[in-house]
């Protein structure tokens, strides 16, 4: 049939000659580019959309607000990993090549232990805002990564000492279980809680889910005859509402329940409703603040926001949102090194990541007083500052229930640097000279 | 006219069986390996090795795996991903647990112990047969990727169940530039493809053909079908473990359970049908298909919204590409359902008689 | 014993959620001995079909409601699934009629990776909510013989009645009319059937159309449970167990198919579960279904395979 075979040789020609296609041009001289890992597809789509949307609103709104950071203007890509490891190296690998220097942020924990091997080499940053590695705070054996603003087991501490808060200070003989989600993700916390269930004397269960968590009625059987009297979880995605409604379907008082961060979002809880009510997260930043007007104003007023407006300052949108701040702030800190009004390479725009110090003062001059807390990280501290508060589900918005929190290092830094020397060991990493660190 | 066979006379059994008995079969052959391994290094750039060739030499070998089980044997197995991360893992232990172990040896056991773990989820194929098979074979997935999330010797005790391999050598040569990533992989696939194609030219292969034809006629002239079944498991299942653990050492670096879930077992299937079952051949064109389309899809798609002026945005094209991808398959199976090594060797056949019409 | 009640209640009702699932691959199957592989993403697209439209229905028609939007966005959904189902048998499977079964299930393959990027570009990708009234409270029975009575969730319950329905209808349906005949004579032989007179175009299209409501129910009510998302399409990789246990023909199979794989899953989740660390429901269906395999290859009530030498 000569239909069928022009068909099939056209097919051919152009899956030929499209291979052979050069890449698009990187960014222009005077342009820093960001690479974007979001996922926009998939399980975890509902969570990873706001989060992107407002990590490219801020970099817009540096472009129409600032002119960019100090006269260079920001580039960015997204590619999209759908959570998947090696969809996540292969948009690491086409994305890396576009500039001399990149910071990543990848979203997902797994694609950050597939990354922290192969960024070193590339002289590309890792910044891990609440997630990644916990042992990755530790700059001298983690060169590369930067988990600021709060690991895992940050996390894990601040809830554990609020609810040793409510629990008047004794949690001999109590009952916790984790729900978290079976990857590695999931499974962070867990040496920290281990960790504190010796301290502290409470009975830790945990109860994996397998992924991507949508079928749950076993596990929360099974919290209803354990009878915890906490449960924490540590979901992502569509688990996150599948364990409210269980804890519905199954009558656990949804007010025992504290999510990280990450469980803790409007996607989360918007369907469930009021019958959420009264379940409890973690959240590091607030919402409102001089930034995300601008944010409406600047960017969304002119047409060019990435996600419905209604979006600005909810709970992931502000988690991407600060996070490309992190980014931005690295490069602005780099350039005050190495030249103002350059683009930075990968070792400057690490150095910059490595010495941010941003005050109160600054922050507010950036628009950011009341969104984020001061942090300030070096060498041997890549997370920077590990602050938190709660915040409670009312059945139509999340409210804040607590004070600030800052997790207990005490507990978490001799585990931090424990772990780090075992990966350094495995991984045959020679730990950074104090010189190396005035770099 | 260049395809004749005339004048090449065979004067030994030996000659006569030789796997390309056509000269210029053979000068072809020769030809696309030594562009393969001493061309395509010279020109292509990294991004076109990391992205491209690493990807399509690796699963092109589990492709071949998988070809010998469905395409040969007629077991429809959907547990290969499992058995590529049994590969993987073990080669993983191995290199941790016993300092000093060379890459190649550390490869072949990873397949070594992908086989028993093969041979173990392929008893069920000798009461099970057909579709009911396949979704059996899920069972060795599932569990699988179960026992190593689960299991904290299996991945040397990380708290996170996601483990990581550094620096590669073989023979004292160090693999970490994508060039000699490429020409590993080029050369295991090429030993593995010799290999295979020898077995199913060999008796045992045409004892997996004949169960795959009729099990029960076979079982009647004398063919014991669990040597067979289980043999085709055994030798499918070794190929995919090195190909699991290529993927896992030289392409990815860092893993996890989740990177050999269910849909990397689907994309193999998708292959090896789009590239032919029971053909070698079929496998490398299969792979490469299915390696080369994302990429294309993810490069073209938004080239032609910009022609209509949409601004297509990320999840759009993931989106697009699913249905693309969902439509060419069914394209192909419609106009081929062979695969493409039909298509090829129609080719050929055509090439025989050229520039003569018949 | 109150507990092992309660999870046995649970896992039948759960049981019957999957046997919903299960039922549209054994439809398709009956009837054409294609394995329908994108049962999944059928169920998907029909419920982000019933989600939205029961969104979009109010806000362009201009009422609230709910029970008029529900019924209106079930009759679109429907609508769609028969368009879809015309569809499928005219591009794809009247094209590939007589091919081996492999073939066949790679090309429902492509059909799901269509229905998927297809469905999620027109309705979205977010989490949808699927609102029919059911309520979501649990229910505590025989509260002074059991410490803390036994769980019900009425949910689950009003699934399960659903279910049941359903599948008594689709019986009444293949046994008594005159188009379930033609459905089974065509399962049976589609060459015999064709030269009888039985029109094999439409009663493909009827099949699928079937199929496509069977996975409406199913969406509707698993997207009431969980929400309509992308992940609902990994729902039917728990089916499949449930489909192959039962026999890949018959529907009392997979409802019974159902049952037994519900229990097993979770009483092995809750009892076996903690010795093992946890997460082994889905494989174990899996492993029961093989179970039963070794000792009923075709399945409990699925048809003898019948090799001809």
């Amino acid at each position: 049939m000569k239909l069928k075979s022009f068909l099939l040789a056209a097919a051919a020609g152009t899956t030929l000659l499209s291979t052979l296609l050069p890449l698009p041009a990187s960014a222009q001289a005077k342009e820093q580019f960001f690479p974007v890992l979001p996922y926009r597809t998939g399980a975890y789509a509902p969570n990873g959309v706001p989060w992107a949307n407002g990590y490219v609103d801020y970099l817009k709104l540096i472009n129409a607000r600032d002119g960019g950071v100090n006269g260079v203007k920001i580039a960015f890509e997204e590619c999209d990993t759908g959570y998947s490891t090696d969809r996540g190296v292969e948009c690491y690998e086409r994305l890396k090549g576009k500039a001399s220097g990149e910071i990543f942020q990848p979203l997902s924990t797994g694609i950050t232990f597939a990354l922290t091997t192969k960024a070193p080499a590339d002289k590309n940053v890792l910044i891990t805002s609440g997630y990644g590695l916990s042992e990755s705070s530790d700059g001298t054996v983690f060169k590369w990564n930067f988990p600021m603003l709060g690991t895992y087991w940050s996390g894990a501490d601040i809830i554990m000492q609020h609810i040793t808060k409510k629990e008047g200070g004794n949690l001999k003989g109590k009952k916790i279980a984790l729900v978290y989600h079976d990857s590695p993700y999931g499974k962070e916390p867990i040496p920290l809680l281990q960790e504190r269930a010796k301290l502290q004397g409470y009975e830790l269960t945990l109860l994996p889910v397998a992924a991507p968590g949508v079928e749950q009625k076993a596990t929360w059987l099974q919290i209803r005859q354990l009878r915890p009297d906490y449960v924490l979880l540590w979901g992502w995605g569509v688990m996150n509402s599948a364990s409210i409604k269980e804890a519905v379907a199954t009558g656990y008082p949804r007010e025992r329940m504290y999510g990280v961060w990450w469980s803790a979002g409007e996607p989360d809880v918007k369907d469930v409703g009021d019958a959420a009510k009264g379940y409890n997260g973690l959240v590091v930043f607030g919402t409102e603040g001089k930034a995300l007007d601008d944010i409406r104003k600047l960017v969304h007023g002119k047409g060019q926001g990435t996600g419905p407006i209604e979006e600005v300052g909810q709970t992931l949108y502000m988690r991407g949102m600060t996070s490309a701040v992190l980014a931005v702030e690295s490069m602005r800190r780099a350039q005050e090194r190495f030249g103002k009004g350059k683009v930075m390479t990968g070792e400057q725009l690490r150095w910059g990541a490595e010495n941010l110090s941003l005050d109160d003062k600054k922050l507010a001059a950036l628009g950011l007083a009341g969104i984020m807390k001061p942090l300030s990280t070096s060498c041997s501290d890549h997370e920077g500052s590990r602050s938190a508060r709660i915040h409670t589900w009312d059945g139509k918005a999340w409210k804040l229930t607590s004070d600030w929190y800052t997790a207990d290092e005490a507990i978490i830094k001799p585990m931090v640097k424990a772990a780090a020397k075992k990966y350094a060991a495995d991984k045959n990493v020679t730990p950074r000279t104090p010189d190396d660190c005035q770099s | 006219m260049l395809y004749r066979e005339n004048g090449q006379f065979k004067t030994s059994y030996r000659a006569d069986q030789q796997i390309f008995p056509i000269l210029q079969d053979r000068i072809a052959i020769l030809a696309i390996v030594a562009v393969a391994v001493v061309g395509v290094p010279l020109f292509a750039s990294d991004y076109l090795f990391r992205a491209i060739l690493i990807p399509f030499a690796i699963l092109a070998i589990a492709a071949l795996g998988l070809n010998i089980l469905v395409g040969y044997c007629g077991q429809i197995s959907l547990g290969t991903g499992a058995f590529m991360a049994v590969g993987a893992y073990a080669a993983y232990n191995f290199t941790v647990r016993i300092p000093g172990m060379p890459l190649l040896a550390a490869l072949l056991l990873g397949g070594v112990c992908a086989t028993a773990v093969g041979v173990a989820f392929g008893i069920p194929s000798l009461r099970i047969r057909g579709l009911y098979l396949a979704v059996a074979t899920l069972a060795a997935q599932f569990f699988v990727e179960w026992a190593f999330l689960r299991i904290k010797w299996l991945t040397n005790d990380s708290t996170s169940g996601s483990v990581a391999v550094g620096s590669l050598s073989v023979l004292g040569v160090p693999i970490d530039s994508p060039v000699a990533k490429y020409v590993l992989c080029m050369a295991i696939l090429i030993v593995f493809a010799l290999l295979a194609k020898n077995l199913v030219r060999s008796h045992i292969g045409r004892e997996w053909m004949a169960i795959r034809d009729m099990d029960v006629a076979a079982a009647v002239i004398g063919i014991r079908p669990v040597y067979a079944k289980l043999t085709a498991f055994a030798v499918s299942s070794f190929i995919v473990g090195v190909a699991g653990a290529l993927w896992a050492f030289v392409h990815l670096g860092s893993w996890e359970p989740a990177a050999f879930g269910i849909e990397r077992s689907f994309q193999l299937l998708f292959m090896i049908i789009i590239g032919g079952l029971g053909s070698i051949m079929g496998s490398f064109f299969g792979a490469a298909f299915i390696t080369i389309l994302p990429i294309v899809l993810n490069r073209t798609l938004p080239a032609f919204g910009d022609v209509f002026g949409l601004h297509v945005d990320t999840a759009l094209v993931s989106h697009f590409e699913s249905m693309i991808f969902g439509v060419l398959i069914v394209f192909f199976l419609i106009v081929e359902p062979h695969g493409l090594a039909r298509l090829w060797s129609t080719a050929k056949e055509k090439l025989r008689l050229w520039p003569f019409p018949h | 014993m109150g507990f092992f009640l309660e999870t046995l209640i649970g896992g039948l009702m759960t049981g019957m959620l999957y046997s919903l699932v299960a039922l549209g691959f054994v439809l398709i199957f009956k009837a054409s001995g294609v394995f329908n592989f994108a049962q999944g993403s059928m169920v998907l697209f029909a419920a982000l079909a019933m989600a939205r439209f029961s969104e979009w229905l109010p806000r362009w028609l201009g009422f609230d409601n709910r029970l008029v939007a529900n019924v209106l966005a079930f009759l679109a959904a429907m609508a769609l699934m028969v368009a879809a189902a015309w569809l499928i048998e005219r591009l794809v499977l009247g094209k590939l009629v007589n091919q081996e079964g492999v073939t066949l299930l790679m090309a429902t393959l492509g059909i799901s990776y269509f229905f998927d990027g297809f469905g999620q570009t027109v309705f979205g990708n977010d989490i949808y909510k699927v609102d029919i009234g059911l309520p979501k409270d649990p229910v505590f029975l025989f509260e002074q013989v059991f410490q803390g009575g036994i769980l019900v969730n009425k949910e689950d319950l009003y699934a399960a009645l659903i279910a049941a329905a359903l599948v008594a209808a689709l019986s009444l349906f293949f046994q008594k009319t005159g188009t379930g005949r033609a459905l089974r004579a065509v399962a049976d032989d589609h060459e015999a059937a064709q030269s009888v007179g039985v029109p094999l175009g439409r009663i493909w299209v009827i099949v699928w159309t079937v199929a496509g409501c069977v996975a409406l129910v199913a969406g509707i009510i698993w997207g009431s449970k969980l929400g309509v998302q992308f992940s609902l399409s990994l729902v039917a990789l728990k089916a499949l167990p449930v489909v192959i246990l039962g026999g890949l023909t018959s529907v009392p199979g997979a409802i019974i198919g159902g049952l037994i794989i519900g229990v097993g899953e979770k009483l092995s989740e809750v009892y076996i579960g903690p010795h093992l660390g946890g997460g082994v429901e889905i494989w174990f269906a899996y492993v029961v279904a093989l179970a039963f395999l070794l000792v009923r290859p075709q399945g409990l009530f699925g048809e003898k395979i019948i090799d001809r030498v």
